[in-house]
């Protein structure tokens, strides 16, 4: 049975472009034009994901991100709204992940399938591993092509973090809060220069952010298999 | 009569007589009936004349006649229309004047005012009726009028000195000089019948006098004031016109009259004689004050009559000046040399016999000493005040009892000193020694601390040294005419130096002024804020004046705003606003002190420019009193002048301004347009060709073009927004420690596609410090740097970002390998829609992109220059970061 998605949005053609899109990548597609029907077809049908467009007409999307999440699946949003502070309210409010229009439709559904991946895992997984990469939660291990790359504590906290949420962006804060939870004056420059150092040993001869994204002024991504 | 000679005018019309008739254009005009004496039928002739014009069709109305009840009179009114009076009630009666404002809304052709002389009742906008006629006649109404001989106020003195009734009720004569005058004339016989018959209505309070007033000899000497009058007025219309047309003619020309005032009583008097010999003359006058030493001890009486005689010779249209000086003749003789005066006006001294002989008198002395100035001595009728002539005790009084102490010291110590050196010196010469403490005191103190210490000296040494010592009894007629000789000293002194420090603290305030007027100058003309302007004007003016100031203007609404006081706490009640609007609408003065609405508390005073009253300044007294003594009313309007100008300058400044705002951002528009038109159109007609071509082509390649196209179109749109973010000012800043390795290669990975055929090299140091920046402004400097780079970069060439520490700066420089930047021109390219000529190709660039970098840059407190590589061909922009942007290096435990 297929994945069912929720597409919320007032504009027309973008519901049609998204319902194209989506049925092509073999998705069930239910549509909402509003913050209210939104609420009805996400109790009527349940819906795997919803794609969610901030700029409704009846009310905020902000707003309605834990209503939706509750116990509707993951929840993308969907916005052209750019500012940071909105991603980050977005994120810390419940969304799984958060595209900014105009977008690429092979990047939507990339992060659409990675955020489906990661709903109701039955336990968490023991091991994380991308391209070469590969970590070791229990032993705290991480090798790279076999070999055991040696992380200071911050370094293995940060991508450890990174880890657990491969393919969807984790704020600062949250980044922050996991590898400087004992400190009184945790600073984000503490942060920038980690993840360069880690870059440094699970990037290179790649380029800069290959591995680890930038998602300016939000947090850091590490990237799902290409 | 030193008459220097009559000159001719050439033939150029004189501009004082073209603006005199300018001033007459729009305006009503005026016509006076004149009268000798009340009874001559003035008011009958007037209203004949008014019933006869509307007759002709003009619109007249009656706007105030007094028919006294007379039969005749009264039926020339009838038919005509009355303008109903106002009432006024006044203590406990009702007073009916003209209701001013009626007649202003009926806004007839002609209207006919009686009694020009009249004073109207307390607060009605003006107090005297030719005021309301001005403002009638600058309504453009044209006004008949009616006036007696003795109510002119230049010859009120004149009537007063024969018929010995004086009229308080005067016409300025200017009025006069701008009015067509007829004279309403009968011979006096057929008067004084015509008063015998009781045909004459007299006022209650004048028959006591009347038998002596109306003389045959009387009315005859008035019949020939009011026929002189009238022919002046003639001859100086016929002159004006004369001189408007630059026709040649000769009259006496040169002529400048100076007319010297005193404090004392009658003064005024003299200020009308020299107002006479002006008008005789045609030539401008002055009223002078000098002020000597001796008017410090001045007290408020004499202050008073001297600012009344002032006001009243501003009144009678002459100027006013005070001139500091050490003495009387010193002063007018500087005055007359700096303004070249012809003729001085002097009064007789009413100083006794002994005054003069010890002064000398200054009449005498002005005659003798002035060559070249004709003189002109009037006897002073009024009696002086000798009371308020005494020297009060002030500074002159008894002085400190520290100097009394300090004399009586020095006397010791010279009698200490006398005593030691005794057997050498001789008697004579002991009494020498004593003149030292006298003298000291004496200067240093004042004239009684002297003579106490004259006074211990002659003791002492009688005491002393006189024989017989130790009695104070003197045996040698000799040794009595020293101690005369060591009182007279101390007399001597003492007022040798009160009179050199008076002059020090004369020339002193004096100096004070000026430097207050230069102060005020220079602070003003350094300021460019308006606000700050009338905060300064009003702060010097009320230092210089110690007086409360306000400055008003025309606020947004057309109403008068207030735009700075001396004083947060200034209260203008609607008297005083009814005063400040008037002032600034028609540009005269108004409130106390000045001819119209005078129960305000303050003055004002407009602030003008050419024809436009720029603001109204508002001066009133800190205590009861004018707000400004008239003879400082020259240092106002200094001030006044001054401010006007800066004001003005201010305007116009701000004018320049919007003019240039405007032309600015029609210029920006005009450039958007374009630009928005060719960035915008050219994706778009890529977008519908490859759409349409879709159904019958090679759908991959029109799909990747469309694609691209479109992503073009987005990059536009951002880099519009962003610059309209930048415009609209609402540029909000997120800044935190920003890798620049990370930002540069998040940017080059977003740019890719505006870089294709690039080779690029990131050249960013991985231990290069954090910087502050807000990651997503500088990620659109850094996106709109490549992608300029990709553009402008030969194909197949190397792009370079290249990241350096250098000298505790951080710069981050994007080069590029093609043609490069026109030299001298490098910084241009930062220029809102600045594309060089000849760059301007296929590939489409917005003009926005390097504008939006510069912007983005500056809001971050980054540096951006754009410069030619010195290595080679192309262009290299760098940013620069200064050190304060630069994030120091965390400790270690905090990464471990």
């Amino acid at each position: 049975m297929p994945a069912t998605v929720l597409i919320v949005d007032d504009d027309a053609a973008i519901r049609r472009l998204l319902r194209n899109t989506l049925a092509r990548a073999g998705y069930a597609v239910v549509e909402a034009v509003n913050g209210a029907g939104a609420i009805a077809e996400a109790n009527a049908s349940h819906p795997d994901a919803i794609l969610l467009d901030l700029g409704l007409p009846d009310r905020d999307g902000l707003g309605l991100i834990p209503l939706l999440q509750r116990e509707h699946g993951v929840l993308l949003v969907v916005s052209a709204r750019e500012a940071t502070d909105e991603k980050v309210a977005a994120l810390d409010l419940g969304a799984d992940d958060y595209v900014t229009k105009p977008f690429d439709t092979e990047e939507l559904l990339a992060r659409l399938r990675v955020a489906l991946r990661h709903r109701a895992p039955a336990a968490p997984a023991a091991t994380v591993t991308r391209g070469d990469l590969a970590i070791d939660f229990d032993r705290r291990l991480v090798t790279r092509g076999g070999e055991e790359v040696h992380l200071t504590r911050k370094e293995y906290d940060v991508l450890a973090v990174l880890a657990r949420h491969i393919g969807r962006v984790v704020t600062h804060d949250r980044m922050i809060a996991a590898a400087w939870s004992g400190d009184e004056d945790p600073r984000i420059e503490y942060l920038r220069i980690v993840v360069r150092n880690l870059r440094q040993k699970i990037e290179a001869p790649a380029p800069v952010g290959s591995v680890i994204a930038n998602e300016l002024g939000v947090g850091y991504r590490l990237r799902a298999d290409a | 009569m030193a008459v220097s000679g009559f000159s001719s005018s050439g033939d150029r019309p004189d501009p004082d007589a073209l603006l005199r008739a300018a001033a007459q254009e729009g305006r009503g005009r005026l016509k006076i009936f004149l009268g000798a004496a009340p009874g001559v039928g003035k008011t009958f002739e007037m209203l004949s004349e008014g019933a006869a014009r509307r007759r002709d069709g003009v619109d007249t109305v009656v706007a105030v006649v007094e028919t006294h009840g007379r039969a005749e009179t009264e039926a020339l009114t009838r038919g005509q229309e009355i303008v109903p009076r106002r009432a006024v009630p006044y203590e406990g009666r009702t007073l009916h004047e003209m209701d001013l404002d009626a007649v202003l809304a009926r806004a007839p052709r002609l209207a006919l005012v009686d009694e020009l002389a009249h004073t109207n009742a307390p607060g009605s906008r003006h107090p005297k009726r030719y005021q309301d006629v001005e403002e009638l006649l600058a309504a453009g109404i044209d006004v008949y009028s009616t006036i007696n001989i003795q109510h002119v106020e230049s010859l009120n003195d004149v009537v007063a000195s024969f018929t010995r009734v004086r009229v308080r009720e005067t016409v300025p004569d200017r009025i006069l000089e701008m009015a067509e005058i007829e004279v309403v004339d009968i011979p006096p016989d057929e008067l004084i019948e015509r008063l015998k018959a009781g045909k004459v209505y007299l006022p209650q309070e004048a028959t006591r006098a009347l038998g002596h007033f109306f003389s045959k000899s009387n009315l005859s000497a008035l019949r020939e004031l009011a026929l002189r009058r009238a022919a002046q007025a003639v001859d100086a219309q016929i002159l004006d016109h004369v001189r408007g047309l630059g026709v040649g003619g000769t009259w006496a020309g040169g002529e400048r009259i100076v007319v010297a005032v005193s404090e004392q009583p009658g003064a005024d008097g003299l200020v009308r004689a020299a107002k006479r010999v002006a008008d005789a003359l045609r030539a401008p006058w002055t009223a002078i004050f000098i002020e000597t030493p001796r008017t410090q001890h001045f007290g408020d009486a004499e202050h008073a009559r001297v600012a009344a005689t002032m006001t009243l010779a501003t009144q009678l249209g002459g100027a006013v000046a005070t001139v500091p000086a050490a003495n009387v003749v010193a002063g007018i003789q500087a005055y007359l040399t700096d303004a070249r005066a012809t003729q001085l006006v002097v009064g007789k001294s009413n100083r006794s016999r002994w005054f003069e002989w010890r002064h000398g008198s200054v009449v005498d002395r002005l005659v003798r000493e002035t060559p070249g100035v004709t003189v002109h001595v009037l006897p002073n009728e009024a009696q002086p005040l000798p009371a308020a002539r005494r020297r009060p005790v002030g500074r002159e009084g008894w002085g400190s009892p520290v100097g009394y102490a300090i004399s009586l010291a020095a006397v010791a110590a010279v009698t200490a000193l006398a005593t030691a050196l005794f057997h050498i010196l001789e008697l004579g010469n002991v009494a020498l020694l004593y003149l030292l403490p006298v003298m000291a005191a004496a200067s240093l103190y004042n004239l009684r601390t002297g003579l106490f210490a004259g006074v211990a000296s002659s003791l002492a040494y009688n005491f002393f040294f006189l024989p017989p010592t130790g009695t104070l009894t003197v045996s040698d007629p000799e040794n009595i005419v020293s101690i005369f000789v060591l009182l007279g000293v101390a007399i001597a002194t003492s007022q040798l130096t009160a009179r050199v420090r008076s002059q020090a603290d004369l020339a002193a305030a004096s100096a004070r002024t000026n430097a207050a007027l230069a102060g005020f100058l220079h602070q003003l003309s350094a300021t460019n804020d308006p606000a700050e302007a009338a905060r300064l004007i009003c702060q010097d003016v009320g230092r210089l004046f110690d007086a409360q100031v306000v400055l008003l203007a025309a606020g947004p609404g057309g109403g008068l705003a207030v735009q700075a006081a001396t004083r947060p706490d200034y209260r203008l009640d609607t008297m005083d606003m009814a005063a400040a609007t008037w002032a600034l609408d028609t540009g005269t003065s108004a409130g106390r002190g000045s001819g119209t609405l005078t129960a305000s508390d303050w003055l004002f005073q407009p602030l003008r420019a050419g024809t436009r009253t720029l603001a109204v300044l508002g001066i009133a007294a800190e205590g009861a009193g004018d707000p400004v003594r008239a003879d400082r009313l020259p240092l106002l309007a200094g001030l006044i002048d001054q401010a006007s100008l800066v004001l003005e300058r201010l305007r116009l400044e701000s004018e320049m301004r919007d003019v240039e705002a405007v032309r600015t951002r029609d210029r920006l528009r005009a450039a958007l347009l374009s630009s928005v038109s060719h960035d915008l159109r050219t994706p778009l007609t890529a977008v519908i060709a490859a759409a349409d071509e879709l159904g019958h082509g090679d759908t991959p390649q029109l799909a990747a073009t469309i694609k691209a196209e479109a992503a073009r179109l987005n990059r536009f749109v951002a880099n519009l927004l962003d610059m309209a973010r930048v415009e609209a000012g609402a540029l909000k800043l997120a800044v935190e420690p920003v890798d620049l390795s990370d930002a540069v290669a998040g940017a080059a990975h977003d740019a890719r596609r505006s870089l294709e055929g690039h080779a690029v090299r990131l050249d960013v140091p991985p231990d290069l410090p954090l910087v502050r920046a807000d990651p997503q402004l500088l990620h659109h400097c850094l996106l709109n740097l490549l992608d300029n780079a990709g553009r402008y970069g030969d194909p197949g060439t190397e792009i370079v970002v290249e990241g350096r520490h250098h000298y505790g700066e951080m710069r981050l420089s994007v080069l590029d390998q093609g043609p490069g930047l026109p030299p001298g021109r490098e910084g241009e390219v930062f220029e809102t829609f600045r594309r060089f000529e000849g760059s301007d190709r296929a590939i489409g660039g917005t003009g926005l992109g390097l504008a939006i970098v510069k912007a983005f840059a500056e809001a971050m407190g980054m540096a951006v220059t754009a410069a030619n590589r010195p290595d080679g061909e192309g262009a290299a922009f760098t940013l620069t970061f200064p050190a304060a942007l630069i994030v120091r290096e965390p400790a270690q435990e905090k990464l471990t």
